[in-house]
């Protein structure tokens, strides 16, 4: 029988997953997908919690709001990742150190 | 093992599996087609919690718009003769630190929780109530939703010009 905690588990390991990418990738465009990855985790977790709660289809509604924030995060993400490797000549995040004084 | 179970766990081993890959892959090209199946396997989930319209949205928007997108930017940052396209790692044992303490707790938090044991909405066709909604009770958030998208268009479009009008 799968149930709730099954889900949860699932997306607690793709978070996690999201979370080195975000902490060890030094490609902006690889620490975008990381992010993709986070988001859909929460994805996960608000339509199993709309399946097995109470509360209607609410976390569906949720988790469409989520990927409407997700698609314009890509498009202003890379529109910045974009003009930064015309500045820099490099995709690196440790590289994008402009405003260090 | 129920078929119900068998298909879980190869939707979660496929989405687990692949995102490790898009994690730890050195080639960017291979992380964005991992990210694909991680995508797909996603849905699947989607799915298998009943949720078709949402299963079909992140076909539609994750597989068809933003990794699209995403290779686009691979490819636009990187010269075209480029073939190795190598992502590097750096503080690698800082970042699987914190990646495995946050695993460890959020894993013994769904665990240990009792979750109030509801039967919950039975798997039944979403679109139309998910519609009525939309455009009833959440017609709000819904047109905020389509104004941030806007916004954050124009802005894209704005950042990434070459030249600025005067």
């Amino acid at each position: 029988m799968i149930t709730l905690p099954h889900y949860l588990v699932v997306s607690a390991a793709l978070f996690s997953l999201g979370i080195l990418g975000v902490l060890t990738r030094r490609n902006a465009v690889n620490v975008l997908m990381s992010i993709e990855l986070i988001l859909n985790s929460a994805n996960v977790n608000l339509v199993a919690f709309s399946r097995f709660g109470p509360g209607g289809l609410q976390g569906q509604l949720f988790a469409v709001f989520v990927i409407v924030i997700a698609a314009a995060e890509v498009a202003v993400g890379l529109a910045i990742v974009l003009t930064l490797y015309r500045l820099r000549r490099s995709p690196n995040l440790d590289e994008a150190d402009i405003l260090k004084g | 093992m129920s078929p119900t179970a068998v298909i879980f766990w190869i939707f979660a081993a496929v989405t687990v599996g692949s995102a490790a890959v898009v994690v730890f892959a050195r080639s960017l090209i291979y992380s964005a087609f991992a990210l694909l199946f991680t995508f797909f396997g996603v849905a699947g989930l989607y799915l298998m919690l009943g949720a078709d319209f949402l299963a079909a949205t992140q076909l539609l928007i994750y597989v068809g718009g933003i990794l699209v997108l995403l290779l686009f930017g691979v490819m636009l940052t990187h010269k075209i003769y480029d073939l190795d396209l190598r992502s590097e790692v750096t503080q690698f044992l800082p970042g699987l630190i914190v990646a495995a303490g946050a695993f460890g707790i959020l894993t013994l938090t769904a665990l240990r929780t009792p979750w109030a044991a509801g039967a919950g909405r039975a798997p039944s066709a979403t679109t139309e109530e998910i519609g009525d909604l939309f455009l009833g009770q959440y017609l709000m958030p819904f047109w905020a939703a389509s104004i941030l998208l806007l916004v954050a268009l124009i802005g894209a479009a704005m950042i990434v010009r070459r030249k600025k009008i005067a």
